[in-house]
């Protein structure tokens, strides 16, 4: 029984090992995005990829062949938008790096525009997992796409960050 | 420029310059997943044995209260002496 579980624990933590080799890459860049921090200055997006991916490793006997790398999505994107709203207003508040591609945009629009173009998250499933309706999705990201492909003059910070809700 | 190529040029932007992922990630991940996976089960069995002390506490003091007895009345005086 003992050996069973011993054998059991090493298979789980070789699978769980194998899974972030394939998708820390992946989820590393979106969280950089979300944070529109600098490509290796990126503590913010660091922190929220290790708590998603523990989350994961905790929850990982109980997702039933779930998909995994949905899991740490959505873990990533529920707790980007926490943090955001918690930090909005406050004076410690991180700003984006003025040359980053997503630095125009406002965390809920860049939340948005990562999980629609980036990972490739339907739009329905976008509106459930922030809680917004879907046309309120397709309009931000819309506006968003026209902010980035036909940026305004200007420097770029002045716009205002509104948390998502 | 239609819908398709606006979202396709959008995404040509998202995936340039992608971050070195740390070489310590795994372990800190294991560590902290492994911190999270402890207090969950700590969490557990103390709500167990809460429910558990609840319980024996309960039986207790049924059986010695014996709360579905019928207590003894208080406004008949007791007949004596007929």
């Amino acid at each position: 029984m003992r050996e069973r579980q011993a054998s059991q624990g090493a298979r789980r933590a070789r699978e769980f090992e194998a899974f972030v080799a394939g998708a820390a890459g992946r989820l590393l860049h979106a969280a950089t995005l979300l944070t529109a921090e600098p490509r290796n200055a990126n503590p913010r997006a660091r922190r929220l990829l290790v708590q998603a991916l523990a989350h994961t490793y905790a929850s990982w006997d109980r997702l039933r062949g779930e998909d995994p790398y949905d899991c740490a999505r959505q873990q990533l994107a529920v707790r980007f938008a926490r943090s955001a709203w918690h930090q909005y207003g406050s004076f410690g508040r991180p700003r984006p790096s003025p040359d980053h591609v997503l630095a125009r945009l406002t965390p809920q629009q860049r939340l948005i525009v990562v999980l629609r173009l980036y990972e490739g998250v339907a739009e329905e499933q976008t509106a459930a997992l922030l809680g917004l309706p879907a046309e309120r999705v397709r309009t931000i990201c819309a506006r968003s796409m026209a902010t980035l492909l036909h940026p305004p003059r200007g420097p770029a910070p002045a716009v205002v960050e509104v948390a998502p809700s | 420029m239609n819908v398709h190529d606006r979202e396709a040029a959008v995404r040509r932007m998202l995936e340039q310059a992608p971050p070195t992922v740390p070489s310590d990630l795994h372990a800190d991940v294991v560590r902290r997943g492994g911190r999270m996976l402890r207090r969950r089960t700590a969490a557990r069995r103390l709500m167990w044995l809460v429910l558990f002390a609840a319980a024996v506490a309960f039986t207790v003091w049924a059986a010695t209260a014996r709360p579905w007895v019928e207590p003894p009345s208080q406004t008949t005086p007791p007949l004596t002496g007929w």
